[in-house]
């Protein structure tokens, strides 16, 4: 039993990363319908800069700020050079440009700082921790903690702000929010940055697990399960999501991989997103598309 | 304006009179090597060190001995990022030579490249080299003419492993009741060698437990909360990238000792233990060519081609790390294939039908891996029409948190029980294809 619990909790807190990735694309899809496949490349570009500062000797918390100021800066660039020029254009141009921008992001990243992996110690200390006979991660522990918190500050960043409420009204109805005087790309540049914030965090957390590299850009086939159970509009979606992705393909891997030959943690979360396909397309906590026919 | 125009035009004609006498004059005496390298991407950390080392190497000869008997290397590359379609493409690019100058040899360093271009290059003759890695059944020359997986196939890999787990056991008899782990990538790469793992476990009594790790390898938890569970004596890491530093941190994690853990020949790097930081303390691994500065042959690139600026490397730090000196050890045994071929066929550049011939004939005893200052760095080894692996021996070495330092003398695969595997592979290979295999007493 006790090994059924180290699973999935282990499982849990794996979903509680995987989340961190789901909520940059939430923010964007929800500011402005574009479901930005660059969210990948951004944390990869994120934790890369941050990284690459540090290890010029620059102290921590500097490299931070300006890590996420060239995500600001990089918000400004996506913008002004690709998003204003696609207003109005379906859904699925958008997307093709995002794909587009990931390889772009990926290949500036790798050109600035090198292509060299890079070791990032947050100082959190990953020796196992036992709890009620359970043994379960320092590092886990402390970036399911980083999550809430993150969770916490978009929250009152949502709901208490008038930014939050420019951004909640640019959601819903982009043109009445044009006719009431909200400046749709100031918003989009600020939502963009926030997304940055995110990956910027996500990097950090994922890149002290795996070490700064490529890889970190592909975290992004983790999110992908987690948004289509969560839905693309609900940041606690993207937990919940996580949460049920991380646990169930854990348990999976564990209960049922030795029956079907192994290394099923992968496709497993999309055989259960599919699932939620069929059953409910919007997701857990998604907003179901009303239209007038 | 006229006048501007016709200056204009015949300057043009001019230069491109130039380059065209240049690119004959280079044909006359140039040996190309055609390079699939990958620098950017998921891997690019393996192809820049690699790459880095076999350029550099190339170098060194160029400029310190005018090339191999004066027949000047050169070398021109095409970027893979690890893809099979573009590395194939890269080969047809680059198959033909370059300006004249006729390809000696590829080394895509890459097991997917490798596969997809087998078969090629046995129809263009043009040796394809998968150093350490590639497919274990063309180590039999006979039915593979072209390919060299050089001095470490994937089977004597795990060989050399279970073996050197026997030596520290106190003997291969007390593995009997011993239990040991596989975490290998989700791969036909990772999957290579199970087979001869099951064997091994059947043949000398230990309980195998084997886990799949989908790639990339970012999430392990399950695969080593298993471990913890099933409790072997040692872990075998067979992973690539990624993979391996998360393998190191998750079993921290979940209690396991990293020096209970042996990485194979891709899992060796500082690129695959600094990421994990004080989590891979203690992990072992083996290897083919220790990494260092030391040797005489890296000296000499370090003050012939470094310190003159023409390095490879993007970051000098990186000089003397396993997969730099892999990629020197890949242009030793290059250059060495190229020489001996020259003594045969003459002092001139070959076809890679005759450099073939130079690789078949790889000899590097103690006094011949002195000669080109690589004792030490690179094992000795014999290559032959019915062996192209030549060596199938590896070190161990330790990470001490900060680099590698070797813990073993060679340790050698058991490749007599090997070769009736590979024979009876390769043999199945052949009647598939139709191939009539090389009866190699007949070769010289």
């Amino acid at each position: 039993m006790s090994f059924f619990m180290e699973v999935l909790l282990g499982g849990l807190l794996a979903g509680v990363m995987y989340s961190l990735v789901a909520i940059g694309f939430v923010l964007i899809y929800k500011a402005s319908g574009v479901f930005n496949f660059a969210q990948g490349s951004m944390v990869l570009f994120a934790a890369l800069t941050f990284v690459s500062l540090l290890e010029r000797g620059l102290p921590f918390w500097l490299s931070f700020v300006i890590s996420l100021l060239s995500m600001l800066l990089l918000a400004l660039l996506l913008e002004r050079l690709v998003l204003r020029h696609l207003v109005n254009r379906p859904p699925i141009t958008l997307f093709m440009a995002t794909l587009g921008l990931s390889y772009v992001v990926e290949g500036v990243a790798q050109a600035l700082w090198g292509a060299q992996v890079h070791g990032l110690d947050l100082g959190i200390e990953d020796t196992p921790l036992e709890l009620g006979g359970l043994m379960l991660s320092r590092f886990d522990l402390f970036a399911a903690g980083s999550a809430g918190l993150l969770v916490l500050l978009l929250s009152l960043l949502f709901n208490k702000t008038r930014i939050g409420l420019s951004l909640r009204a640019v959601a819903d109805d982009q043109l009445a929010a044009l006719a009431v005087g909200i400046r749709l790309q100031r918003m989009w540049v600020l939502v963009w940055a926030v997304a940055g914030l995110v990956g910027l965090v996500a990097g950090l957390l994922w890149g002290a697990r795996l070490g700064v590299q490529f890889s970190l850009s592909l975290i992004v086939l983790k999110a992908l399960p987690v948004l289509i159970i969560g839905g693309f509009t609900s940041i606690g979606g993207a937990i919940v999501g996580g949460l049920i992705v991380g646990a169930s393909e854990k348990l999976a891997e564990v209960y049922l991989g030795p029956l079907l030959s192994g290394g099923i943690e992968n496709w497993f979360p999309y055989v259960l997103a599919l699932l939620f396909l069929l059953l409910r397309p919007a997701g857990l906590f998604g907003e179901r598309a009303i239209e007038r026919v | 304006m006229k006048n501007h125009l016709h200056t204009l035009k015949g300057a043009v004609v001019l230069a491109l009179g130039l380059a065209a006498a240049s690119a004959t004059a280079q044909a006359g005496g140039e040996q190309y090597f055609p390079l699939q390298s990958y620098r950017v991407g998921p891997y690019a950390a393996g192809g820049t060190g690699f790459f880095g080392g076999f350029i550099d190497y190339l170098q060194y000869v160029n400029l310190k001995e005018g090339g191999v008997n004066g027949v000047k290397l050169t070398w021109s590359e095409c970027e893979t990022e690890y893809v099979v379609e573009k590395g194939v493409e890269c080969y047809e690019r680059l198959k033909k030579g370059l300006n004249g100058a006729p390809a000696a040899a590829t080394n895509p360093l890459s097991v997917g490249i490798a596969y997809a271009t087998l078969e090629r290059s046995t129809a263009d003759k043009l040796p394809l080299i998968t150093i350490n890695h590639g497919r274990t059944d063309s180590t039999d020359g006979s039915v593979f003419p072209y390919v060299f997986p050089l001095q470490l196939n994937p089977y004597s890999e795990v060989s050399a492993i279970i073996n050197y787990i026997g030596q520290k056991s106190g003997g291969l008899a007390k593995l009997k009741g011993k239990k040991i782990a596989v975490l290998y990538h989700g791969s036909p790469y990772g999957k290579e060698t199970n087979p001869i793992l099951e064997l091994l476990s059947k043949k000398y009594g230990f309980q195998l437990v084997s886990l799949e790790v989908p790639h990339p390898g970012n999430e392990q938890q399950s695969q080593w909360l298993t471990i913890r569970q099933q409790k072997p004596d040692w872990v075998i890491l067979r992973g690539w990238g990624v993979m391996n530093p998360v393998a190191l941190k998750t079993a921290q994690k979940t209690g396991y000792p990293a020096d209970h853990i042996i990485g194979n020949i891709w899992s060796n790097s500082e690129e695959d233990a600094a990421p994990a930081g004080a989590a891979a303390k203690g992990f072992i691994s083996i290897t083919t060519h220790p990494s260092g500065t030391q040797f005489p042959v890296l000296q000499g690139i370090k003050k012939t081609v470094l310190d003159a600026g023409k390095g490879n490397l993007a970051d000098a730090k990186r000089f003397g790390t396993v997969y730099y000196n892999l990629g020197v050890v890949n242009g030793i045994l290059n250059v060495e294939a190229v020489r001996l071929a020259q003594a045969k066929f003459g002092k001139k550049p070959l076809t890679g039908e005759q450099v073939r011939w130079g690789f078949e004939h790889l000899h590097f005893d103690d006094k011949r891996l002195k000669e080109v200052g690589a004792l030490g760095l690179l094992q000795p080894l014999q290559l032959s029409c019915a062996d192209h692996e030549g060596g199938g021996a590896v070190r161990f070495q330790q990470w001490d948190g900060q680099q590698w330092k070797v813990i073993s003398p060679w340790v050698q695969a058991d490749r007599k029980l090997l070769r009736p595997i590979i024979e009876d592979s390769s043999h199945k290979y052949a009647k598939e294809k139709g191939i009539t295999p090389r009866d190699c007493s007949k070769e010289s």
